[in-house]
């Protein structure tokens, strides 16, 4: 999509946006001890809007209890919860100084725009559980637990991206 | 203690405006590599657009290198740095199901968020998928909890399991990085061609 408009300006070369990401991610550790992260944010979300609606549930099942102790008010005092607001701020405010907030569905050529969405909320389901039970995705596992040599990151990096160029060939029709 | 030998953490206010200011600096960088772009993003599964492993892997060797010398100078004690604990099998599979979401997706859960901020209804599908995902995996925790506490091995790192000492590692990741980046623009230079 970009130059059809003549306003979106080219995208930062990618080496200077990762040294930029590398610096958020060591300012995180040298002044708060821990890297930055996203789907932690989404459980803790999770866990207060089960919370909010089931309380009982919420309290008899320990995968929801760890994010939500005190129920949604935790979600004001969740360092993840902040951050990814941060990142939301942040894509927005970036796309549109650059001339690239559009409202659109992106998919690839060879599907339509509702398949697109359904396919989207598939794999983000899917990513979901992975992310739960890998304890983590690609920022907090990744580049969080990379940067720190953590086996079980390097476990993940190499599985997620294992795993990814193995389906990509079946999944082809969705990209290209 | 934090992680800056002699100073006091931060109280948690400030610690939640260093996460906003953070957040925000991350989004940034990340909208404008273009990876709110779900088929850029994709690109990189078809060795199209290697972006994804570049912004990656810069990040990580910055991030690996400032560590390094911050700690070896004594300004950072690392020890005060979380690390995130393994569990080999759960990481395992985790890892791989996560590659297969990511795939469909074309985004990850913190690009997803970008792209949903910057106007893409797709983005916020995939956000929508990651929540139902999460309540998914909570509902069957109670199946999934004796394999989620497996292979538990703790908060090792890399130099210890290996023996190898901190500093080779760190070279070994940067020389690896930089290998990765030579074979990256050489798969783009020769799609251009």
């Amino acid at each position: 999509m970009i130059g059809e408009r003549g306003t979106a300006r080219a995208y930062m070369d990618p080496y200077l946006a990762g040294v930029g990401i590398g610096v958020v991610l060591l300012l995180a550790f040298i002044l708060v001890g821990r890297g930055i992260g996203a789907s932690g944010a989404f459980s803790a979300w999770v866990a207060s809007g089960m919370a909010a609606v089931a309380p009982a549930h919420v309290a008899g099942n320990v995968a929801y209890a760890a994010y939500a102790p005190d129920g949604p008010r935790s979600l004001l005092s969740d360092w993840l919860v902040w951050e990814l607001f941060g990142v939301v701020l942040g894509g927005l405010a970036s796309a549109c100084l650059s001339g690239r907030f559009r409202r659109e569905t992106e998919h690839g050529p060879g599907i339509t725009s509702r398949s697109r969405l359904v396919v989207g909320l598939a794999g983000g389901l899917v990513m979901g559980v992975g992310a739960k039970l890998a304890r983590g995705c690609t920022s907090g596992q990744a580049l969080s637990g990379g940067a720190m040599l953590a086996v079980g990151s390097w476990i993940f990096i190499v599985a997620a991206f294992a795993a990814a160029y193995l389906v990509a060939p079946a999944l082809r029709r969705l990209w290209t | 203690m934090s992680p800056l030998h002699g100073v006091a953490p931060l109280s948690l206010p400030a610690s939640l405006a260093v996460a906003l200011t953070l957040g925000v600096a991350f989004g940034v960088f990340l909208e404008q590599a273009g990876l709110g772009s779900a088929r850029k993003l994709a690109g990189q599964f078809y060795l199209r657009d290697l972006t994804v492993f570049k912004v990656m892997f810069s990040a990580i060797i910055t991030a690996l290198l400032g560590l390094f010398w911050l700690s070896r100078i004594g300004v950072v004690d690392l020890d005060a740095v979380f690390v995130p604990p393994t569990f080999v099998l759960p990481q395992l599979v985790g890892g791989a199901v996560f590659g297969v979401g990511m795939v469909l997706a074309g985004l990850c859960p913190g690009t997803s968020c970008v792209a949903a901020s910057s106007g893409k209804s797709d983005g916020v599908a995939v956000v929508a998928g990651m929540a139902l995902g999460i309540v998914v995996f909570n509902e069957a925790f109670p199946y999934l909890e004796d394999f989620y506490r497996s292979t538990e091995m703790g908060s090792v790192t890399l130099p210890q399991i290996l023996g190898i000492e901190y500093g080779r590692v760190v070279a070994a990741v940067v020389a690896a990085g930089l290998l990765g980046f030579a074979a990256a623009e050489w798969l783009e230079g020769r799609q251009s061609r």
